[in-house]
């Protein structure tokens, strides 16, 4: 590993090497790596538990695990995949790495309490995996249900419940910092309007958090006071209404699928204009397109509960409210075709796992309009069509962009290139496995078979031994990623300090970057996507655009 | 390779202060936090409000509120977020000494509505479990009792703060002003949950 | 270019348009239509089909098209052209889709209100009860007393207004199985007989916690809600056997909570229906007797 710069030496005290990525660091960049570290060790246990479901749902009959475990894994695995693996790694992991630098700071705007956010999710993970090997884990689903979550085990229930409630206040604490990073901490001359548009998805993601998230902590204390307490809050025995926490939890839950997929928009808005060397297209109309997510993400959530019982009133008002997010997520989608057509495409890992993006997320976007639909949701809730997809939203949009954003930032974090055809074997691997595993879901889904059994019709049998199928190829896509990833960060191509030739301000420093990020002051960066404008896009000081890419004008 | 065996917490030590001082955000953050904050409260209050629309009090349950207590118990924490604005005025004129006594008499009152809410606590005539609206009553109450316990900490800690050589001084006022802000959202979600409880 | 462009668009949108069309009439990814909803159900899915092969191929073309046609050659160095916006473009893909959800929201609208979604509630409910609404009920439950506020339904769809000759049943979902009772000729059984034509009214309620009740075939679903009774009407269509599956987590042993409908000719569920009764008066006469 390189030094950044002398200056590293006389700025900081920090332990240096692989040491400062296990201590309190307060540093930014060190924080992002362990957040993404920690993200993916919980994405290959979220995986191998996949791997169990789908090795249960080879064969129509339950024969691989027990029914009680089989719950506890689908619960294990959602809860994994949402808490410990997308969210942080989309907000915590890329958010801290990249937040500071695209305003034009040394650091988040609260170090310590970002370092505080990070360690809550350790402890979380291993009380909320350990509780499967100590007391037994959560067998109601991610969702918890009472009373299902009242009459299952109580022990694992709670420890799911503690564990969501760190998970929940470490990513309300990691909220905080970033709209007070992107709103107050901008490079002086910085305008908003000039941000790359990853901080607009995440000031919109935080103000989700802020906002959504408290409202699960609390639902889920009254979920442990039942529990614990036998109080009836949602225990129809007792007077309860099950029905509110259905409200509540989803009131949090579908706020959480954009505080996934938001980070994600942004990631992809900075990845195509550089891998296409055009600027993002509408910058302005994808400004608002994010607000307007954020306002329509707060006031859909029923459309969860279409079969719930909920008054028609609410299901007319949360179908139409549903409707229409897909008109601002349609806009981004059309300014990044847009922004693709004209280009010069480098047909790289990151510019086809961020296309591939964007055809998984169209079709999960096109089914969830159509489950917006009252009458169509009552067919398919809670059956595959559903599973099929979600997972094409999360895994197809989210995780493909996080893929894609580790092949383009990976020179940034290490200064060392990923391998680009074990690269491309990767995406080829991914991209087959998962449409194979989850496209034929939809199909299940519509012709009869419910989501979370461990046993269904043998006539269903072919598809999911093909979607299992599906699964497994992904699980073997991660073998040639995780080679890749160990191995180039020794012995990979010396990147530079720009590779790709960007012109976004994290680019504009060494790679890996020294402890505060820039040598001398912070580049002010006015045309974050000039690409193909004028030699002037972009001032730091003195030195001119281009220049700035060799390296050769840097004082 | 520099590898510098240095401990984490000479680390922080030299790291904790910012390298180039950016605006003190520890306020705006602290507001941020309690609109979080206040979005759990919003939580408790559609529930319970839900749940007074829709689910019937069953035959044979108790579940009456006395006004004389929490209205008393409500102007107590209005004064007091009057004499902690007076403490703050005082501690940014430089008035030490009526700065501080502001701040215990804030402290007092409310160690008071803390006493006013056991004795309510003690003499209503249903218990956490009875029903569902009395558990509702127990969490909201207790969930903004923890709040007001854990703001009489804050302000005891701030007295102390204030005293001759502590953090907290005109010229470094952030304590008395986070503690300042805190309170008067405590505050200000009682009037709401008195009037959502009590009155409604 | 020799052809001009705006003519390649008009021709490639057709095609797509097309195309779309014949996916949605050729493709069939639905089950069997058994029931009066499920062919109301299957034009709106056919709607929803179109349109999203449209916009799918759509997409995915312009994806696949620019990865080819705009790839980076070799040796090229330079960038694309700079274009940051274009306002009218803009405001003409924030309109497409306004309209096409627009229109979507509109026909599924249309479509709820014949399957009976917006009409039921207010028709069950204790509190909004009308007499004619009361004494026909007296009438198929026998004895009934005034009405109950706990018997207040809280979701589901039910009879539109003027569907008669109503069979009502009550189900019972417990862990792990759903439990069919009917009133007329208090017949308790595992397995839901329902004749065929004759509009079915479940009455449902859940002794443990939450389960739902879907019959693929008939599309549709409703919760059963534990404390809070919810109703589900459909009018089934085609003789023959469909599953009964609980879609909503309920245990261990969800993926088993199975049972069958049986819809019966209406002659063959008279048999079936006097074979299992207990109370044979009632039978002979209660499903022949046009109520209100």
């Amino acid at each position: 590993m390189t030094v950044a710069s002398p200056n590293d030496f006389q700025d900081s005290l920090q332990p240096q090497g692989w040491l400062r990525y296990f201590s309190f660091s307060l540093d930014h960049k060190v924080i992002g790596i362990q957040y993404l570290v920690t993200g993916f060790l919980f994405y290959f246990i979220g995986g191998a538990l996949a791997g169990v479901i789908r090795a249960e749902l080879a064969s129509p009959i339950s024969d691989f695990v027990s029914r009680e475990t089989y719950n506890e894994v689908l619960t294990l695995h959602g809860t994994v995949m949402i808490f410990l693996w997308i969210v942080p790694v989309v907000n915590g992991g890329f958010g801290n790495y990249l937040i500071p630098f695209y305003v034009g700071a040394r650091d988040m705007a609260f170090p310590r309490l970002n370092a505080v956010a990070f360690w809550m999710i350790p402890p979380a993970g291993i009380l909320l995996i350990g509780s499967y090997f100590i007391t037994g884990a959560a067998q109601s689903g991610w969702t918890a249900y009472p009373p299902l979550s009242l009459t299952t085990p109580a022990l694992g229930q709670v420890v799911w419940i503690v564990s969501v409630l760190l998970l929940g206040g470490s990513s309300i604490f990691g909220g905080i910092n970033f709209i007070a990073t992107v709103l107050k901490l901008r490079r002086p001359g910085l305008k908003l309007m000039q941000l790359p548009m990853y901080c607009w998805a995440m000031l919109g993601t935080s103000i989700l958090v802020v906002l959504s998230t408290p409202v699960l902590a609390g639902t889920l204390l009254l979920l442990s006071f039942d529990i614990v307490a036998h109080t009836g809050f949602f225990n129809p025995a007792l007077g309860g209404n099950v029905v509110v926490y259905q409200h509540l939890f989803w009131f949090y839950s579908h706020p959480a699928v954009y505080i996934m997929v938001l980070p994600a928009f942004g990631l992809v808005s900075e990845i195509l204009p550089i891998h296409s060397r055009k600027p993002l297209f509408g910058y302005t109309t994808m400004v608002y397109s994010i607000l307007a997510i954020v306002v329509l993400g707060l006031v859909v959530w029923a459309h969860h509960m279409f079969t719930s019982g909920t008054p028609p009133w609410m299901r007319l008002f949360f179908t139409i409210a549903t409707s229409f997010i897909a008109v601002p997520t349609g806009i981004k989608f059309f300014n990044w075709l847009a922004t693709l057509w004209g280009g010069k495409l480098a047909l790289n890992s990151a510019m086809l796992f961020s296309c591939a993006f964007i055809v998984n997320f169209v079709f999960g976007g096109i089914t969830g309009v159509a489950l917006a639909q009252v009458p169509f949701d009552i067919h398919v809730h809670d059956t595959y069509f559903v599973v099929g997809h979600f997972h094409y939203i999360v895994y197809g949009g989210t995780v493909f962009v996080i893929f894609a954003s580790i092949y383009h930032w990976y020179p940034k974090f290490t200064g060392r290139m990923l391998n680009e055809d074990l690269g491309r074997l990767h995406f080829l691997l991914t991209f087959v496995g998962f449409n194979l595993c989850f496209a034929p879901q939809h199909w299940l889904g519509l012709n009869g078979m419910p989501r979370r059994v461990a046993e269904y019709d043998p006539s269903f049998t072919t598809l999911n031994q093909i979607s299992s199928v599906g699964a497994l190829l992904m699980a073997i896509s991660s073998l040639p990623f995780l080679y890749n990833v160990l191995v180039s960060a020794f012995k990979g191509q010396v990147a530079g300090d720009n590779p790709w030739n960007a012109l976004t301000p994290e680019w504009l420093t060494s790679s890996p970057p020294p402890v505060e990020n820039w040598i001398g002051a912070a580049p002010l960066v006015e045309h974050p996507y000039g690409y193909g404008v004028d030699e002037d896009a972009l001032s730091v000081e003195a030195a001119t655009g281009r220049d700035l890419w060799s390296g050769t004008g840097r004082r | 390779m520099t590898s510098l065996a240095t401990s984490t917490s000479a680390t922080e030590a030299v790291t904790a202060e910012p390298h180039e001082g950016h605006a003190d955000l520890r306020l705006f953050g602290l507001a941020t936090f309690l609109v979080a904050d206040g979005m759990t409260f919003a939580g408790f209050f559609a529930a319970y409000l839900t749940f007074r629309a829709v689910n019937p009090l069953p035959a044979g349950s108790t579940y009456e509120l006395e006004l004389l207590l929490p209205s008393i118990n409500t102007m107590l924490l209005l004064v007091s977020s009057y004499t902690f604005h007076r403490s703050g005025r005082n501690l940014l004129l430089g008035q030490m000494g009526p700065c501080r006594a502001w701040l215990l008499l804030t402290a007092g009152l409310g160690a008071a509505f803390l006493a006013g809410q056991m004795v309510e606590y003690f003499t209503l005539p249903f218990g956490l479990t009875d029903n569902l609206f009395a558990s509702t009553f127990y969490a909201l109450t207790g969930f903004h009792g923890l709040h007001v316990t854990l703001g009489v900490i804050c302000i005891l800690l701030v007295w102390f703060q204030t005293r001759q050589g502590g953090r907290v001084t005109s010229a470094a006022p952030f304590g008395l002003e986070a503690a300042e802000l805190y309170w008067h959202f405590v505050d200000g979600i009682w009037v709401v949950l008195y009037g959502i409880l009590y009155l409604l | 270019m020799p052809i001009p462009s705006s003519l390649v668009t008009l021709l490639v949108g057709m095609a797509l348009v097309l195309s779309g069309l014949w996916v949605g009439y050729n493709v069939n990814l639905l089950p069997l239509a058994a029931s009066a909803n499920a062919p109301v159900y299957d034009s709106l899915f056919r709607v929803l089909f179109i349109i999203g092969t449209i916009l799918f191929l759509g997409i995915v073309g312009l994806v696949v098209f620019s990865l080819v046609r705009f790839r980076r050659r070799a040796g090229d160095q330079t960038d694309g052209l700079a274009i940051e916006g274009n306002l009218p473009l803009e405001l003409v893909w924030t309109a497409i889709p306004a309209i096409v959800v627009l229109f979507v929201g509109l026909y599924s609208y249309d479509i709820y209100q014949r399957m009976g979604g917006m009409s039921s509630l207010n028709d069950h409910s204790a509190m909004h009860q009308m007499p004619a609404m009361e004494t026909m009920e007296a009438s198929v439950t026998g004895a009934e007393g005034a009405p109950d506020p706990a018997a207040r339904v809280w979701g589901g769809i039910g009879t539109g207004a003027g569907e008669t000759n109503v069979l009502p049943v009550e189900v019972t979902a417990m862990q792990f199985a759903f439990i069919f009772h009917y009133p007329e000729g208090d017949i308790t059984s595992g397995e839901l007989h329902v004749p065929n034509g004759r509009p079915v009214e479940l009455r449902m309620k859940a002794n443990d916690v939450i389960h739902a009740f879907w019959v693929p075939q008939f599309r549709i679903k409703q919760d059963v809600i534990p404390g809070q009774p919810t109703v589900l009407t459909f009018t089934p269509t085609k003789a023959g056997s469909y599953p009964i599956i609980c879609a909503e987590l309920c245990g261990p042993y969800h993926g088993g909570m199975r049972s069958t409908v049986v819809v019966h000719e209406p002659d063959a569920y008279d048999t079936w229906l006097l074979k299992n009764s207990p109370v044979k008066a009632t039978v002979a006469s209660a499903p022949s007797t046009p109520t209100a």
